[in-house]
């Protein structure tokens, strides 16, 4: 990855929800980056965090209860002229950059538009917003935007109101309204998750086609390790509000380092499978955030922990360029031989990503 | 659109009908004459009054010519008030309570309901505790002590307003005051929890994720849709108070038609009960018709049919 091609550069970042039960380290210490026409995926189980890291970078989480402890959010667009630190902008600054650099799709297309005001006007409102066009053109664009996301007669969709469309039909317009201003920056939070599998489908490839078209940088989060294969070129796994191994899609899914991260490959059900084979999961829950424990997060439900991994907490270690782990079989001394189970076939998703 | 206010008219007009049944037969079904219990003694005269006033042929007789009355907007005489129409009565008293009840709307919703708003967005402010503390004190404290304190502070210590009677604006004041503090924290209640409810709406992180401003946020996406479920309770609230608060205006002296209703029951007077029961049911109706209509207008996910 050259480096001005960076359009995110995340280091060290941390956040922490103040509640009344006391701090809930949410967040604690990730690094990563997001280059131009890049996707990157983020995966990992419910409550790990992934959602408040990048509702964090759009800072849309409430503040307080939510606060960012350490760490800076670099955005750097050299067209535009931009290079910030997001951690340091207020409300009022940062109003500038979501819709128009950053923008998301929701997890519930059901409930992510506002029921009393028609879809049209909706986009209408980011559009007018962030640009100098009168209402006749944003409605134009929107129009060409509903058309472009797949939706059939636009200029009918525009005048209508949410409760009458489907979930497949909601989630592409809010698509059309995530790309109204042209992002540099997409932010999927699990927006096919709602939705049933051929409309998942579909909801994929139209967002591969747009990244294609606008170069844009994808930060996509999911637990469907078959969206990711199909969508990502990088991958970040978390646990426990930390990233735990990233790398390429091809690293992580077939030379995968961490013991989390066998687990998670290994609890997804394959169609090659001998009869009786059982599909695995990973015991135990994840710890509890109010208290992360002291050592390695995942140590109380890792099949290979050792003394080392509950008293300390593992670095990052780099198997090869841009593929880190944070485990502590990877050190030179750990001396422990596992023999790390065979990546997953992912013949499948590549052949229907080349459709596209 | 016509469609569904026709239907609502038939069902409106229906619910009159079958409130004004009801209350027939249950009135008859009071025990008593009414005019040995306005005058114990006169037995005779009573009986006689009551073949005057046909209180003496069958019930369903009596139903008929009660139903066919109404159908005239004719309520008929007050049998404790010889030689006064329950329609006069009406019409004298009525617009007395009206203007009081709509003196209090005007003041208590928009209130009310701006303090909600001030108090979920300033959430555990000093609004916002302060708006509690009223709401959990006008729901303590009965009426008719508020209304003596409010007597005592204002118009004997203060002397600002006059503390009863009904001639100038002036003396409008106190009892529009005093019923429009519980109308106040009933609105401020509802609108917070209904503001902060929106609040947590997957909506408004979308708008927030557009870039909107948060005036824009608040005034377009989030009162707005807090306030639809406000509507709803609009019409039978309206309804209540055009029915007057009888404490209140027996407190403050004021002309008004809730004192008729209460004495209308006692004295058994068979006309101006009905009268005012069917009178009340239209009222209640009527403002809830008017607010189905309203909500069709105001929230597109209601259907016409």
């Amino acid at each position: 990855m050259e480096h001005n091609n960076c359009l995110l550069d995340i280091k060290d970042l941390a956040v922490s929800f103040m509640t009344a039960n006391g701090e809930v380290k949410a967040v604690r210490g990730i690094d990563f980056s997001l280059s131009k026409g890049e996707t990157l995926a983020i995966v990992g189980e419910s409550g790990c965090g992934k959602s408040v890291t990048v509702q964090t970078i759009m800072r849309l989480n409430q503040e307080p209860p939510a606060v960012i402890k350490n760490g800076s959010i670099r955005y750097t667009n050299p067209e535009k002229n931009i290079d910030v630190d997001i951690t340091g902008l207020n409300n009022k600054q940062m109003q500038k950059y979501r819709g128009k650099e950053f923008s998301m799709i929701f997890q519930d297309a059901m409930t992510s538009l506002n029921p009393t005001s028609r879809v049209g006007r909706q986009i209408c409102e980011a559009i007018l917003k962030h640009t100098t066009l009168n209402y006749k053109e944003a409605k134009n664009l929107a129009v060409e935007l509903l058309g472009k996301v797949g939706l059939p007669n636009p200029e009918a969709v525009f005048a209508r109101y949410p409760h009458t469309m489907s979930g497949g039909q909601r989630q592409r317009v809010m698509i059309a309204l995530a790309l109204s201003c042209n992002p540099t920056v997409l932010f999927a939070d699990e927006p096919t998750t709602a939705l049933d599998v051929t409309i998942q489908s579909q909801i994929l490839d139209l967002m591969n086609k747009l990244k294609k078209d606008r170069e844009m940088g994808i930060i996509f989060i999911t637990h469907n390790l078959g969206v990711v294969a199909r969508m990502a070129d990088r991958v970040a796994v978390m646990y426990a509000g930390q990233i735990i191994e990233s790398g390429t899609l091809e690293e992580v899914f077939y030379q995968p380092k961490h013991p989390y991260t066998w687990g998670l490959l290994g609890s997804v059900p394959e169609l090659k499978k001998k009869e009786n084979s059982r599909l695995l999961s990973i015991p135990g829950t994840p710890p509890d955030l109010f208290a992360p424990p002291k050592g390695c997060s995942f140590a109380a439900r890792c099949p290979h922990c050792m003394k080392a991994c509950m008293q300390y907490e593992p670095e990052r270690y780099q198997i090869s360029d841009g593929h880190y782990a944070k485990c502590w079989l990877l050190d030179e001394e750990c001396g422990k031989e596992v023999v790390p189970p065979v990546g997953r076939d992912l013949s499948v998703f590549k052949t229907k990503r080349k459709e596209i | 659109m016509i469609k569904y206010v026709a239907k609502r008219l038939v069902i409106s007009l229906a619910t009159v009908w079958a409130i004004a049944t009801i209350c027939f037969f249950l009135i008859r079904l009071l025990p008593g004459n009414p005019f040995i219990v306005a005058n114990p003694l006169d037995i005779t005269n009573a009986d006689k009054m009551m073949e005057y006033y046909g209180l003496n042929d069958p019930v369903w007789m009596q139903y008929v010519r009660f139903m066919n009355s109404l159908l005239h907007l004719d309520f008929g005489y007050s049998l404790a008030h010889a030689g006064r129409s329950v329609n006069e009565v009406i019409a004298l008293y009525f617009p007395v309570t009206a203007q009081l009840a709509i003196q209090a709307m005007l003041f208590g919703i928009p209130t009310g309901t701006l303090l909600g708003i001030l108090s979920a967005y300033k959430r555990g402010g000093t609004i916002d505790i302060s708006t509690q503390l009223l709401t959990i004190m006008t729901t303590a404290i009965p009426a008719y002590v508020l209304a003596a304190m409010l007597q005592l502070l204002l118009s004997v210590k203060l002397g600002w307003f006059p503390a009863s009677g009904w001639e100038t604006q002036k003396y409008t004041i106190l009892p529009t005051i005093c019923l429009s503090l519980g109308m106040i924290s009933g609105h401020c209640r509802g609108m917070r929890t209904l503001m902060l409810e929106v609040g947590q709406q997957d909506y408004l992180k979308t708008a927030k994720a557009k870039g909107l401003s948060e005036a824009r946020i608040i005034f377009f996406h989030q009162i707005r849709n807090a306030l639809l479920p406000m509507v709803t309770n609009l019409g039978l609230e309206i309804a209540g108070l055009l029915m007057g608060s009888f404490v209140i205006e027996k407190i403050f002296s004021v002309p008004g038609l809730g004192k008729y209703f209460v004495n209308s029951i006692n004295e058994l007077d068979y006309t101006m009960a009905m009268g005012l029961v069917v009178f009340q049911a239209v009222v209640v109706v009527a403002a809830n018709f008017i607010v189905d209509i309203l909500y069709v207008l105001i929230d597109p996910r209601v259907k016409l049919d």
